[in-house]
């Protein structure tokens, strides 16, 4: 088992100090800052399995949607008719009292968690069988198929999507509202990092990068690569559940094409996080999708239009020129002047 | 359940969907065979390849768009006259959109695809998929959100107590289609060009060797692909209609024809593709058109688990 080294435990305590008094030190900033660790989280729960393992899927997308959905629906079904609230629609004719806000949204989050790991260990036992591009492929149009088919389910409000309870009315301010979502997703992040920086230090960690560097030669030491890929798909799941489960929260209507399943923006963005960072290095998802959260905003807000041109861009020139990440680009160039023969990233030992 | 049982006792309905399926069928396997000519040749799987459908169907539509006022406007002669009789332009639009389309793919090529032709197949993946977001936006942003159809003015024609309907155009699209790939097989069997291609596939280093200029087979081949894209865009266009953000279907779409083929297998492109077409069409009748493209992207899916499951009990897998 590798140890952590001094400064990742030094770099983790300032991150989350920082992550501690952020919303007090930027109070209008809370929504975008909640935003940033939970892409933080996709980007490193998709890198679990698509840097560590070496197993690029496009369709983790599908766990966000799956989460979001789940999160929505199990708040509003135990105290209202989920029929009649699609009904509805954006008339709010609906209100959650306080306890059952709070009861409902456990329950949510309970089973976002529940169906995101369900639909990866279904979809891993079928897929996962697969290599390369075909694996890439198929979960790509398997991200499309399942958003098509939840805009298609009439009691979820199908093509025209489904708004989530709004806070109690009169229950504590809208500056708490935001307080209690973001530091959720900055316990999401804690758990995720804490658990991913665990698990790739284990024995379990080195056979996904065993998986990664030779699956044929894995398997013949008697690894069973089938239950260490289905089982990184499923944490990888968890986490990207829950992650949806908070940006339904967070924005307050699914859209199912737009929002829950949309894989031109968060099925991308996570894969594009961790490769901009890194692939397959520890720091890497954090650092690439800080950075790029920091990007997308400004062009979100300067460029409106040309966003999705901008990202078809970057990532072009980041896959071209870049594949080895911000972190790579960097540890290639110190490395090159030391030893060019080691080309697995590892910790320097001191 | 009732539509299913309509659709099987009732014999219009299934003649329609052949004959639909038959004509879609044929296009789709004019974008699969270029999808399947570039991933042979350069080892690349073209995401963008149902974004540069649309492009050459936007492109048709320009072209008719333009010139179809300027002819009107001349003092009638005899070559105006020709043009303007219906059809005609909206069959010379399709080798418009062709040869605009082939320069588009080449410039892409001199500018992004040779730095990714060498690398693994992940990055061609992603590298593609980001022109085709790029490109998506693109051509929102130039051609407008709206959905936009080019209309040719041809007649349709009915048949089994008018209860068959059949455009003109989509028999037009059946012919031109087959004509199209029957083109590209005597090119690459007999042109010199095409015969580099076919080495280049077989083995890029040793046709090298012997002095074929690799960069400008790839940059044909690539040119070629959507040179072909164009064409079935224009048919698109005419067909069915054009909005910037539907490409993503038509790449799944020859995806799963090209896997179901398999690669360098014409014959075998253009049976999958008029099957997909059918099925299609026939689900289209059975389980309505919201879940069309619901019902595309899980057969592949399903394709894919199938296939790999019947390679499993050899102990082989997809790769």
């Amino acid at each position: 088992m590798r140890d952590f080294t001094k400064n990742d435990i030094r770099l983790f305590i300032a991150l989350c100090s920082l992550g501690l008094v952020a919303p007090i030190l930027f109070p209008a900033y809370i929504n975008q800052l909640s935003f940033a660790w939970i892409f933080v989280v996709i980007a490193l729960s998709w890198d679990m399995q698509g840097g560590h393992m070496g197993y690029n899927s496009f369709g983790n997308i599908v766990f966000f949607g799956v989460g979001m959905y789940a999160a929505a629906s199990f708040q509003i079904l135990p105290f209202f008719s989920l029929g009649d609230w699609t009904e509805a629609g954006g008339v709010q004719t609906f209100e959650h009292s306080v306890s059952q806000y709070f009861s409902g949204y456990a329950l949510g989050i309970l089973f976002a968690a529940i169906a995101a790991v369900a639909t990866a260990f279904i979809f891993g036992n079928l897929i996962l069988k697969m290599r390369g591009h075909y694996f890439a492929i198929c979960t790509l149009a398997l991200g499309v198929a399942i958003g098509e088919v939840f805009a298609s389910i009439e009691i979820l409000g199908a093509g025209q999507g489904l708004s989530l309870a709004v806070w109690p009315r009169g229950f504590l301010d809208d500056t708490y509202r935001r307080l209690f979502f973001y530091y959720q997703g900055f316990l999401l992040f804690v758990l995720c990092f804490l658990s991913i920086s665990y698990i790739i230090r284990t024995r379990f960690g080195m056979t996904l990068n065993a998986i990664r560097d030779g699956e044929d030669k894995a398997e013949s030491m008697g690894l069973n690569t089938n239950f260490y890929k289905i089982s990184s798909w499923i944490l990888s799941a968890f986490f990207i559940g829950l992650c949806g489960a908070l940006v339904g929260h967070l924005v307050g209507f699914i859209d199912p094409i737009d929002v829950a399943f949309s894989g031109a923006t968060y099925g991308i963005w996570m894969i594009i996080m961790a490769i901009i960072g890194g692939k397959g290095r520890l720091w890497g998802p954090v650092i690439g999708a800080l950075f790029f959260h920091a990007f997308n905003e400004i062009f979100w807000t300067y460029f409106l239009g040309w966003q999705r041109v901008a990202l078809g861009l970057i990532i072009v020139i980041i896959v071209v020129f870049f594949p080895e990440g911000i972190l790579g680009f960097f540890q290639v160039r110190k490395k090159s002047s030391v030893s060019a023969l080691s080309t697995q990233p590892q910790q320097q030992k001191k | 359940m009732d539509s299913i049982i309509q659709f099987f006792t009732t014999p219009s309905f299934l003649m329609q969907a052949l004959i639909n399926g038959m004509v879609i069928g044929a296009l789709f396997s004019l974008a699969a065979y270029g999808l399947a000519l570039v991933w042979g040749v350069m080892n690349i799987i073209n995401v963008a390849q149902g974004d540069f459908v649309i492009l050459g169907g936007y492109v048709a539509f320009y072209a008719l768009g333009i010139s179809t006022p300027f002819l009107e406007a001349l003092q009638p002669n005899f070559f105006s006259r020709i043009l303007l009789t219906p059809g005609i332009l909206p069959l010379l639009s399709i080798p418009i959109a062709s040869s605009i389309l082939f320069v588009f793919g080449y410039l892409l090529y001199k500018v992004i695809i040779y730095r990714i032709v060498s690398r693994d197949l992940f990055t061609s993946l992603l590298a593609t998929f980001g022109i085709s977001l790029a490109l998506q936006q693109l051509m929102n942003l130039s051609f407008g959100a709206d959905v936009q159809f080019i209309n040719t003015g041809l007649p349709t024609l009915f048949f089994m107590d008018d209860l068959v309907a059949l455009p003109v155009v989509r028999l037009f699209s059946l012919i031109l289609a087959s004509i199209l790939s029957v083109f590209i097989v005597i090119f690459l069997k007999k042109s010199k060009m095409g015969l580099a291609i076919r080495a280049v596939s077989q083995n890029a280093r040793a046709a090298a060797l012997i002095g074929v200029n690799t960069d400008r087979v790839y940059a044909f081949t690539f040119a070629l692909n959507t040179a072909i894209c164009g064409a079935c865009g224009a048919l698109v266009g005419m067909i069915f209609n054009l909005h910037p953000y539907i490409g993503t279907p038509y790449t799944v779409r020859s995806f799963m024809i090209v896997i179901f083929a398999g690669l360098g297998n014409l014959p075998a492109v253009i049976l999958s593709a008029l099957g997909l077409g059918v099925f299609e069409e026939s689900a289209d009748f059975m389980f309505g058109a919201e879940l069309r493209l619901a019902f595309v992207f899980s057969l592949l899916v399903f394709v894919l688990v199938f296939r790999n499951w019947r390679l499993s009990k050899k102990r082989e897998y997809l790769k």
